[in-house]
């Protein structure tokens, strides 16, 4: 009787010590009918074995245009930018809906280093030293084509914008940020 | 007793030594490196010093850095390299400077791709001399000051304190069964015995599939700490499709690239766990997977980065991110928690169907600038007799909404 107790305890400790030392955040939990869990189509960022990298999330193919996606025609050139500087014009009307998208986007995309009024020395990153020499936006001769022209392709240090933005919302961003530096220059 | 005693006098005495040799070595290294940094400091305090630092920061360091290749070429002792007048004339006005004729200005221009250098005009020969005393004396080196590593917190205790009180109890059950007579324990422990399995049983299956705590580790350990929490770069800069998609978005390597062109070595605070090297070493993981050599110059080889989904919902279930995040505004921390806080993610909410229903009893429907639905809106607030409608109300717990 005595040992049977003790091995019958032992047992025990073993078992809770076990699924205690077992519970490892780094894996996922056990399914129930994990058939019904996965999906059988592609999900975003899958590995799709399919093509060199097997990566589910590419550029769409040359030549084709996604659902949605407006053409930019002015290439990433010097002579690009002064082509889209002069020419380039925005096709939304100012309105109040598209200012405030504008300043919702900006304040997602652009305030980290131009900082809220554009002026670039009060934002977050400027203020800590990580990005340096964002100029303000009453310094630089800007035009509508141009601001647009910039968030497609980056120019200098600023890298392209295009895949966070949709083509409503750069030239609404262009809109807030042509109001920024009136604001700026009066 | 004379021998024991000198005995310990000698034990003492070494003791003794070795404690002072212990403390004393760490101490002098220490002197002899502050002393070196006093050493250093004077020539950062100089006024032009300061002052080239802060043109150069706000006017050059856009293309321009001290020790590498960047946009424009590295500026590290220019001043030996080039004549200060030739200097004096490139940055006032390169255009000017190279319609002259000056074969180097050209030569440079050439070099580097064509690219046209703004123009400085308002730069005195004092800024520019300022500006050179930079380049030539560099950056302050940071001395690697190591935060306390934080005490580790006590995570978990509660659940170790329910399995050491079942398992007390189990081995009394075990103890009545073996040992004691008393038929009335018997019984009242078996029900015990059943009435336990029941509950770890229950939450056993309950917790099927929920994953709340999940921490899978990543290819790069990437720390929203550092991101979202010090330097407050917002949710959706990286994750820019929430807004407009189902999925919330896991930044392409271009967005990562917006800031490390520049930012390619951390200078953040540390930990003993991560420190500097930790930290570059995660950066230069990215730049290998973005097409970056050891150089930091465009090679064009790529890698993807094969990062682990810390929230999975199962497809039987719909979720949407940009209902959420547009239509509902809901703020991201409301579902992942304190992810600035974060230094590697892991799912704060345990996603379950309950969870769900809860903040869909709980929130109010804003029906502000919502006039496509101001009279159905209006009706459900007279059906319910409410002033707000929930989203449960507006049909936020129908089965079909999210199962279909």
């Amino acid at each position: 009787m005595k040992l049977k107790f003790t091995k019958i305890s032992a047992i025990l400790l073993l078992i809770v010590i076990t699924t205690i030392s077992c519970k490892d955040n780094t894996k996922p939990g056990l399914q129930y009918f994990p058939d019904m869990y996965v999906p059988i189509g592609y999900e975003p960022y899958s590995d799709i074995q399919v093509g060199e990298h097997s990566m589910g999330s590419m550029l769409p193919v040359e030549g084709t245009i996604a659902r949605g996606q407006v053409l930019y025609d002015y290439p990433n050139t010097i002579q690009g930018y002064d082509d889209a500087k002069a020419n380039s014009k925005n096709p939304l009307m100012l309105t109040t809906t598209n200012l405030e998208n504008g300043k919702k986007m900006y304040g997602i995309y652009c305030a980290i280093c131009h900082g809220k009024k554009g002026d670039s020395s009060e934002s977050t990153l400027m203020k800590r030293e990580k990005f340096v020499g964002v100029p303000n936006y009453n310094d630089r001769d800007i035009t509508e084509g141009s601001i647009y022209h910039v968030i497609m392709y980056g120019k200098n240090v600023m890298g392209s914008h295009a895949s966070q933005l949709k083509y409503k919302e750069r030239w609404q961003v262009v809109q807030y940020v042509e109001k920024l530096r009136q604001d700026l220059l009066k | 007793m004379e021998i024991v005693k000198r005995h310990i006098k000698l034990t003492r005495l070494v003791a003794c030594l070795a404690f002072l040799m212990f403390f004393a070595t760490p101490s002098s290294a220490q002197e002899s490196v502050e002393a070196e940094v006093t050493e250093d400091l004077s020539q950062y305090q100089t006024e032009s010093y300061k002052k080239g630092r802060s043109i150069f920061k706000s006017k050059c360091a856009s293309c321009h850095k001290l020790d590498k290749k960047f946009i424009g070429p590295g500026l590290s002792n220019i001043g030996d390299k080039r004549e200060v007048e030739w200097l004096q004339e490139w940055i006032k006005d390169n255009g000017a400077f190279r319609a002259s004729g000056d074969a180097d200005a050209i030569a440079v221009f050439n070099e580097y791709g064509g690219v046209v250098m703004s123009a400085f005009p308002e730069l005195s020969n004092e800024d520019i001399d300022a500006i050179l005393e930079y380049t030539k004396v560099g950056e302050k080196k940071k001395v690697g000051a190591v935060a306390e590593a934080s005490e580790e917190e006590q995570e978990g205790s509660d659940a170790w304190m329910v399995y050491l009180v079942t398992l007390i109890i189990v081995l009394g059950i075990l103890w009545v069964f073996f040992k004691s007579d008393n038929g009335f324990l018997k019984i009242v422990s078996v029900i015990i015995l059943i009435l336990l399995l029941v509950y770890y049983g229950f939450s056993a299956l309950m917790n099927l599939d929920v994953n709340e705590g999940y921490q899978p580790i990543q290819p790069i350990a990437f720390s929203h700490k550092i991101h979202a929490g010090d330097n407050k770069i917002e949710c959706q800069y990286c994750h820019s499709s929430a807004k407009h998609s189902k999925t919330s978005g896991i930044p392409s390597v271009n967005v990562c690239m917006n800031c490390h062109l520049l930012i390619q070595e951390y200078d953040g605070d540390v930990t003993a766990e991560h420190n500097k090297e930790f930290y570059d070493g995660e950066i230069a993981k990215l730049l290998d997977a973005a097409g970056y050599d050891e150089e930091g110059q465009y090679d064009g080889k790529l890698e993807p980065i094969k990062w682990v989904r810390v929230h999975n919902l199962p497809d039987f279930v719909y979720y949407n991110h940009s209902q959420h995040v547009n239509v509902a505004g809901l703020d991201c921390a409301k579902c992942h928690g304190p992810v600035e806080e974060m230094e590697e993610v892991y799912q704060y909410s345990p996603l379950t169907m309950g969870w769900c229903i809860d903040c869909h009893k709980e929130t109010q429907v804003d029906l502000k600038g919502n006039e496509y639905y101001a009279n159905i809106h209006k009706q459900l607030a007279a059906k319910y007799g409410v002033n707000k409608v929930t989203v449960a109300q507006l049909g936020g717990k129908e089965c079909g909404k999210c199962h279909y």
